[in-house]
């Protein structure tokens, strides 16, 4: 092992604000952590979560994670929580031994915790007390061992972090498909059988889904009349209308749904176990491929997370340039997604077309910045990698302020007052705001359900507190309103842009020297900006060395889909398809 | 309000979109024809009605200098030699490693020397983020703009070695036009550095 010994600092000798409060409530139970927030044990964590929900008001929780300290010998919990009326986390932990592993379940506290914690347990191999559906979540139920675990390696092993010392000054690489025996994909080993490869994940799921509708009826169902039966269908994971490859699982009575599970883990690739190989700058190009639809904000995330460690603040200019590629990236996704829910919806491709037609001309913009229309690699820690022309100026104050416009109050004339759309959206699939906060739901779902939560405003991060914007927010949670919420916030990404335009000034757009092995000091870190998905959360653990000790993704589509089967119970299929368009998912980003 | 008039709305605007590309085919009638190299900047541009597609692959977008696809490495025609001093910085900022470099050794004192000995770029993983461009200290190593690589099969030919990665300054300075003009600024300044400095010791 090539970690270092970590030597943590000293615990924070004092608690400040609600953190004392809590020490005082439940006294040696909460311990203070190193570098931020307090360790609860684990025998008051739920009363102790109950309390910071409804005494201290924290209502949201945003991320759950888990990090292993395998020097230390236990695995820690990280919880961050907010309040809904902004400002910062309230930061808590819960420590487990790695031979025990177990800690109890915050689920029935914060039902948002569902996914996180079977992510963790898949990943990380800690089981959660109480935990009503503790399954794999990414992962398929065969697969040996929980790759997070610092003592964990992946098939091709070849060092502990990047760069590998087999490139250079020696040069020799194997190709991954060389190291496979069968060379290429169509033969199989003399001694496989398939036979006996025992799956029956796939068996249980569907059993499960059986049970639970045969346990939820109960009924005594007279013969003479009309009988229906439960059915179990399956949707995806190559279903045009999924948006990628995912699969629902849904319960049927009739044609109606009783009960929904999305299964999930196609596209995953272990994101966080490649981010902790690489060095700090070569996770960037990979935060482009989690929703890569918006690659330009997810480094900006990214990029806020590692400043927050490194303490430095990029240049004016930069910090300008960041902002309006993050708003046009918020126009991009929107138009898309809009488009995509016109797609489900059944208007094939007409309404989808206008909406990428004007995405083009953003994506010319990124391309002439970054090199790159999607994968755009752009910012650095500390500023961006290229500056840009007057003339990109100009041209984006011409899509600003007079195409953008009138393409976005064109695709309002054209789609919102359509009876079809409304017919097929209104009062379908509503979330109420109290779920959608307990579901830890976040961007244009959350704002739709009547909860006016935006990073931007509630901990303004990068330079957004000089700007001049309403926080959108519509009242009803149902599909039309998830659609209506994406038209305002693109009115209000173009106040943004016209401003950071108008504003730009000139000089440096790098702090200090451009380095590829930055030493990022020990420390922990949430960076979390409001992606036009929602929150994107990036959470850090450095223990001083080149590469990151942990590097985890707090991804919203990933989260919003917690929520899925509550807003779809009832529902009709083809209801589905369109409540799945309406949450616009990102498989790079679910499954990681 | 009557039943469907929303809906009759939005077919307007599909009706104007398709009336529209009618009106540029007929405006660019007299302009020798739609299909141009000269109208592709108004077609893509920010002003563009009607159609919007391009043919490729019988026209193609221009690219931005910036763009950036598999990298190359660069041959200098002036000294006739390989730019690459076999640093190892691109092999080692390389996010998915897939650079990997043979230092050159000198044959008589066995020490390594500034040229490498092989040079492989595998294709197949690279991610074309620009790293390796971006932090090569000698401007060896170029982000290409040819993004044409299909091939028949994927062993031999997408693993790139010596020979296929080299390209001669002339097209780097060709497809990177504001790129080359700052090295040939930085080489001048650098030279008037030592002119003087050369100037400086014959004076003392």
């Amino acid at each position: 092992m090539s970690t270092p010994a970590k030597t943590k600092p000293a615990p924070l000798a004092e608690l400040k604000g609600d953190l004392a409060v809590l020490k005082e409530k439940f006294g040696d139970a909460v311990q203070p952590a190193e570098y931020e927030g307090v360790v609860i044990a684990n025998d008051v964590l739920l009363e102790a979560a109950r309390f910071i929900r409804d005494e201290l008001g924290y209502r949201y929780l945003s991320s759950v994670t888990a990090v292993d300290y395998i020097q230390e010998g236990y695995f820690e919990v990280v919880y961050h929580a907010y309040r809904l009326e902004g400002g910062g986390p309230l930061v808590f932990k819960a420590r487990t031994p790695r031979d025990v592993a177990t800690v109890p379940s915050l689920v029935s506290v914060w039902p948002g915790a569902d996914f996180q914690e079977r992510e963790a347990w898949d990943l990380m191999g800690i089981r959660f007390a109480g935990h009503p559906n503790l399954k794999r979540i990414l992962l398929w139920e065969g697969f040996y061992g929980h790759p997070l675990r610092k003592d964990w390696k992946e098939p091709y092993y070849e060092e502990e972090h990047k760069p590998f010392s087999s490139r250079w000054p020696s040069g020799h690489h194997v190709r991954a498909e060389d190291r496979v025996f069968w060379h290429d994909n169509v033969q199989y080993p003399l001694d496989w059988d398939p036979d006996q490869v025992e799956d029956t994940s796939d068996e249980l799921l569907y059993i499960g889904m059986g049970q639970f509708a045969r346990a939820e009826t109960g009924e005594q169902v007279e013969l003479k009349s009309l009988r229906t039966d439960r059915l179990v269908v399956n949707m995806g994971p190559q279903h045009p209308s999924t948006h990628g490859v995912f699969r629902m699982v849904v319960t049927l009575d009739g044609e109606t749904i009783v009960r929904l599970e999305p299964v999930m883990g196609y596209l995953h690739r272990n994101h966080e176990k490649i981010g902790e190989r690489n060095m700090y700058l070569q996770n960037m190009p990979y935060t482009d491929r989690l929703d890569y639809i918006c690659s330009m904000s997810n480094n900006l995330g990214y990029a806020i997370a590692v400043e927050k460690l490194l303490g430095i603040k990029p240049p004016e200019r930069a910090e300008y340039l960041r902002v309006i590629m993050a708003e046009f990236t918020r126009i991009v996704n929107h138009l898309w997604a809009i488009g995509f829910l016109l797609n489900d919806l059944g208007a094939f491709f007409t309404p989808a077309l206008y909406a990428i037609e004007e995405r083009e001309l953003i994506l010319d913009l990124f391309e002439e910045a970054s090199g790159s229309r999607m994968m755009c690699n752009y910012m650095r820690f500390g500023g961006v990698a290229n500056d840009v022309s007057d003339d990109w100026i100009a041209r984006a104050k011409e899509l600003v302020y007079n195409r953008l416009p009138r393409a976005i109050e064109e695709l309002d004339r054209y789609l919102t007052h359509n009876e079809l759309i409304k017919a097929r959206c209104q009062g379908v699939g509503v979330l109420p705001p109290d779920l959608a906060v307990a579901y830890s739901t976040s961007g244009p779902v959350l704002r739709a359900s009547g909860i006016p939560y935006d990073v931007r405003r509630a901990e303004p991060y990068s330079i957004y507190d000089r700007f001049d914007f309403d926080v959108a927010v519509r009242y009803n949670g149902d599909v039309y309103d998830r659609y209506l919420i994406r038209i305002d916030e693109m009115w209000q990404s173009l106040r943004i842009l016209r401003q950071a335009l108008d504003q730009i000034p000139r000089g440096e757009i790098q702090t200090g020297k451009k380095q590829y092995m930055i030493r990022v000091p020990a420390g922990q870190a949430y960076g979390r900006v409001e992606n036009p998905k929602g929150e994107l959360g990036f959470y850090l653990v450095s223990d001083g060395s080149p590469n990151p000790y942990r590097y985890h993704i707090r991804a919203p589509s990933f989260i919003n889909l917690t929520a899925l089967n509550e807003m779809c119970k009832g529902h009709k299929v083809a209801d589905v398809v369109v409540i799945l368009g309406s949450i616009d998912i990102v498989l790079g980003e679910v499954d990681r | 309000m009557i039943y469907g008039l929303g809906i009759l709305k939005g077919l307007g605007v599909t009706l104007k979109h398709f009336i529209y590309s009618y009106i540029e085919d007929v405006r660019y009638l007299f302009e020798g024809g739609r299909y141009r190299p000269e109208h592709l900047p108004a077609r893509q541009g920010p002003r563009a009605r009607g159609v919007f597609t391009v043919q490729y692959p019988k026209e193609k977008l221009p690219l931005p200098e910036n763009f950036r696809y598999i990298p190359f490495l660069v041959y200098d025609t002036q000294e006739n030699k390989i730019k690459c001093t076999s640093c190892g910085i691109c092999a080692k900022v390389c996010p998915p490693q897939c650079i990997w470099i043979v230092r050159g050794t000198d044959p008589n004192t066995g020490r390594p020397k500034p040229e490498p000995e092989a040079f492989y770029i595998d294709a197949t993983i690279c991610m074309s983020c620009g790293f390796c461009a971006e932090f090569c200290p000698f401007d060896a190593i170029k982000m290409d703009h040819d993004y044409e690589l299909s091939s028949y099969e994927r062993y031999e030919s997408l693993v790139f070695d010596l020979p296929r990665l080299l390209k001669p300054d002339t097209y780097h300075a060709q497809i990177h036009p504001s790129d080359w003009a700052r090295e040939l600024a930085e080489k001048e300044a650098e030279k008037a550095k030592k002119g003087a400095k050369a100037a400086a010791h014959a004076s003392s």
